[in-house]
């Protein structure tokens, strides 16, 4: 018997089962963890997967886990699509978070239909700005924005960071976060006694934007163009570099939206570890929802369960927490894996 | 040399080698005698680079034999080729970048498990000397340019004891002074013994180098001859054949108003040399006109400038009464100008489908207050894989066609436009007959139209018979404009680069 690895496209009916059967590996993988640590498998993946949709309060957090991550990971599919690499959510989100505390605090004497636009505007605007440096290198220079995207979130933590020590520090407990943002300008809710707000419609709103864009607009078109053949895109009288552009700015500011969701939705002050990863988690997300809108949003229901659920399987069981961020990591290397199968196939003879 | 007693280098004999429907090598006899260097000519697709992988195990022939000195061998894979002391560069090269000149070259080659890198700088700085190349082992690879890339490719065969050196299309991608240098490492190693292979299809540096010529042409070897007995308007001529297509143009004859006009064009290649030359070519009403010369002569670049997709150094471009100087593609579409470029993968994306990519050029057709009208798309595109007769649906992905289906779809997206002029370049590469068939049916159809056509071919008799007149270029310039019954010596010293008296393309202008 021998194996060999051949090139040829997947059958279109293969594709919608990849997320599925990479979800299905990397439960299989880190069962061996979860046995490694002295609990049951079956256990753990109950209280992951079911336990956190089976009373009405878990499920609300589900949905306030999943918020941020639908706009992280709308902004990198956008970005994806359009092929602009942006490893950058992360540091967006960070100045978005910033923009957005920096209007809320003096909204004390705005309404709250002024001020939660602003900040909106605000953070997009913040998001966008922290894109353009690494945007405009790799149009006009042709610098890997990959590196410089990612680099820039680095940065961007220690400006929030020196702002948090410096003029925000707080007066009176003396810690690294920022004063509140006032009353109006924080989203309201929209379950009483939950922590559901207003940031999950707006997230749902981009995402319906972003599905809108894609697949129904010519500009949709030209960004895939782009994003797949930038030769054949070109020939075709695109203009490439400012495709990459705009595809790459949209993405920024959604991310920066992100920021502006933990502030007003969550936080309502500024702390530096407001965007907490999920700048970095909207690259799994994007890629586990196969860069469309609707897989999108089911991956971040899923990653979202599967935060809610760790912390719960940790109370239970007993296991670290950080088990859902290994499930998390192994779920973007098992996707990225399946995706091969889509371009290649394994033939036994 | 031939005369020596001792058996050849390398001998071929009988080599099939099938690739689906097209056979790439057709009974091929191949004689490599020791310390020669031994040209394959041939034009892009006539076989040459898949006889080299077979000797060198990259691929298993269909049928035939190999003898290495005299005993015959089955060469499974690279490992045994270079057991049997042959080495091969190919196009692209298998360098690791961030390791040194010297971790290169031992890589894979190492004795045992330990790795001792200063004897192993020192054994490749050896050879290096005793070949006269030129390269620094202690120097990264990535820090290389081109040319000294190769270098240590050729290192490394030489490092493996090779004493068959294959080098597929070695000049491609290096400057003259390169090529130079090159020439000089190999009359060393041929001083040394070493036998050379060396694929080509630039006749001077054939002339220049090697001692004989084995000339390919759709897989069969039309001859070997000596370099000194030989010349490169016989070496053209054998390389291209002569016409055998069935399409026939009809007898109208083009009409005066010149639709396309190339004044003084001037482009340099992705390296940044000169690659067009003041090119100075007028297309007319009702006219094919040919652009033929052996490949990597500048006429890609000059397809490029006229698509809008590369910039002109020097001169104008007017097509149907626009300047389209530099003007993008957009723009170039605008004035009236089909393009159906060399590289299908250039013009269409692959992952798009089919009715996408037939809309892409023309996007603002198919939008209705902004929003895409896919049905209009769908539509569309049904009707014209009707009109062309195009085997694929309008939702696949432009990947899964086959290559003639893919120039269909390119032709239906142009010609639906009907363009007064169009650009058409290798339109017929890769395909079988019946859909070259096609294609040259389709581009008749648009002379009788009207269109002014510019046909760059490598491929004489696709040019010969569909053209009216028949310009060469060679290294960036027109060599002459000739009627499409010239003699093919005549041809044949045309696109070996010499010029030959007639009438300039400027007194017909007016
Ligand atoms: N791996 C392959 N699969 C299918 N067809 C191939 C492959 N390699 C070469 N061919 C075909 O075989 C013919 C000869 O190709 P090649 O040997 O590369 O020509 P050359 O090197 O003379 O330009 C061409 O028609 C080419 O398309
Ligand atoms: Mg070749």
């Amino acid at each position: 018997m021998k194996l060999r690895i051949e090139k040829s496209p997947a059958p279109v009916w293969f594709r919608p089962l990849i997320p599925l059967l990479a979800i299905l590996f990397t439960i299989l993988i880190t069962s061996v963890l979860v046995i490694l640590v002295g609990a049951n498998p079956f256990h753990a993946f109950y209280y992951f997967l079911i336990d956190p949709l089976s009373s009405r309060v878990s499920f609300i957090e589900v949905l306030v886990k999943s918020t941020p991550l639908l706009l992280t990971g709308a902004a990198v599919t956008f970005a994806f699509v359009g092929g602009f690499w942006n490893i950058g959510a992360e540091g967006q989100m960070l100045m978005g978070a910033t923009a957005a505390t920096a209007i809320g605090i003096h909204m004390h004497a705005a309404p709250p239909w002024v001020a939660i636009p602003l900040m909106l505007a605000g953070g997009f605007a913040a998001g966008m700005a922290w894109v353009l440096i690494p945007a405009l290198m790799r149009v006009k220079l042709h610098i890997d924005e990959v590196v410089t995207t990612l680099l820039l979130n680095a940065v961007a933590l220690l400006i929030v960071s020196a702002i948090l020590n410096g003029p925000w520090r707080d007066p009176v407990s003396q810690w690294p976060q920022s004063p509140e943002i006032a009353a109006s300008a924080i989203f309201p809710k929209l379950i009483p006694r939950t922590r559901l707000h207003l940031g999950f419609l707006i997230a749902l709103a981009v995402i319906l934007i972003v599905w809108f864009i894609l697949t129904r607009t010519p500009f949709g078109l030209k960004m895939k163009a782009v994003g797949l053949g930038p030769q054949a895109a070109r020939f075709a009288g695109i203009n490439v570099d400012r495709t990459l552009l705009i595809s790459a700015l949209v993405s920024g500011g959604i991310a920066g939206l992100a920021g502006v969701n933990e502030v007003a939705g969550i936080h309502y002050h500024l702390i530096d570890a407001i965007a907490g990863g999920q700048g970095y988690t909207g690259i799994i997300v994007a890629t586990l929802g196969g860069l469309n809108a609707w897989g999108v949003t089911l991956a971040a229901f899923f990653i979202g369960l599967i935060d809610t659920g760790s912390q719960t399987v940790s109370r239970a069981l007993g296991v670290p927490i950080y088990l859902g961020d290994v499930i998390q990591a192994t779920l973007l290397l098992t996707t990225l894996a399946f995706l091969l199968f889509q371009r290649y196939r394994i033939r036994i003879r | 040399m031939t005369e020596s007693i001792s058996p050849p280098a390398v001998e071929m004999r009988g080599i099939v080698k099938r690739f689906g429907p097209v056979i790439a090598n057709n009974h091929v006899d191949f004689t490599l005698e020791q310390g020669e260097i031994h040209a394959l000519l041939g034009e892009n697709g006539a076989g040459k680079t898949t006889l080299m992988r077979i000797l060198y195990g990259l691929y298993h022939p269909d049928a035939g034999e190999i003898r290495i000195k005299g005993q015959p061998v089955v060469i499974h894979s690279p490992k045994d080729a270079i057991a049997h002391g042959i080495g091969m560069v190919t196009q692209h090269f298998a360098l690791a970048a961030p390791l040194t000149v010297a971790e290169n070259v031992v890589l894979g080659y190492t004795d045992g498990f330990r790795l001792d890198l200063p004897a192993a700088s020192q054994k490749v700085l050896d050879a290096a000397r005793r070949f006269g190349i030129e390269v620094d082992p202690n120097a990264r690879v990535k820090d290389l340019s081109v040319g000294q890339r190769q270098r240590v490719e050729i290192l490394k065969a030489l490092y493996r004891q090779a004493d068959v050196l294959i080098l597929d299309e070695p000049t491609a991608v290096l400057t003259p002074q390169e090529v130079e240098q090159l020439f000089e490492g190999l009359r060393r190693m041929q001083s040394q013994g070493l036998s050379v292979v060396f694929i080509s299809h630039k006749l001077h540096e054939v002339m220049a180098i090697t001692d004989r010529v084995t000339v390919l042409r759709q897989g069969e070897v039309i001859g070997t001859v000596r370099t000194q007995e030989t010349t490169p308007a016989e070496l053209a001529r054998m390389m291209v054949g002569r016409p055998t297509f069935g399409v026939s143009k009809p007898d109208t004859s083009p009409r005066d108003d010149v639709l396309l006009r190339l004044e003084k064009v001037a482009a340099l290649d992705s390296r940044g040399l000169p690659a067009v030359k003041d090119v100075t070519l007028h297309v007319r009403a009702g006219e094919i006109l040919g652009l033929a010369g052996v490949s990597g002569n500048g006429q890609r670049e000059l397809a490029q400038v006229l698509e809008g997709v590369r910039r002109c150094t020097g001169g104008y471009i007017v097509a149907n009464g626009h300047d389209i100087t530099n003007a993008g593609p957009r723009k170039v579409m605008a004035a009236g100008v089909g393009r159906i470029p060399e590289d299908r993968h250039e013009s269409v994306v692959l992952d798009l489908t089919v009715a996408q990519n037939m809309a892409l050029e023309h996007l603002d057709a198919y939008t209705r207050g902004g929003v895409l009208d896919k049905k209009r798309m769908r539509a569309h595109a049904e009707q014209l894989i009707e009109a062309y007769q195009i085997k694929a649906r309008p939702d696949d992905p432009i990947r899964t066609l086959s290559g003639g289906n893919m120039q269909k779809v390119i032709l239906a997206r142009v010609l639906e436009r009907n363009p007064s002029v169009i650009i058409v370049a290798q339109p017929t590469r890769g395909l079988d007959v019946g859909a070259t068939e096609y294609v040259h049916q389709k581009l008749v159809e648009q002379r009788e139209r009207g269109a002014a056509i510019l046909l760059i071919s490598e491929d004489l008799d696709e040019i010969l018979t569909l053209s009216d007149r028949v310009a060469v270029m060679y290294e960036g310039e027109i060599m002459g404009i000739v009627p499409p019954d010239v003699d093919l010596e005549t041809l044949g010293l045309l696109m070996s680069g010499v010029r030959i008296a007639n009438e300039p393309e400027n007194t017909e202008a007016a």
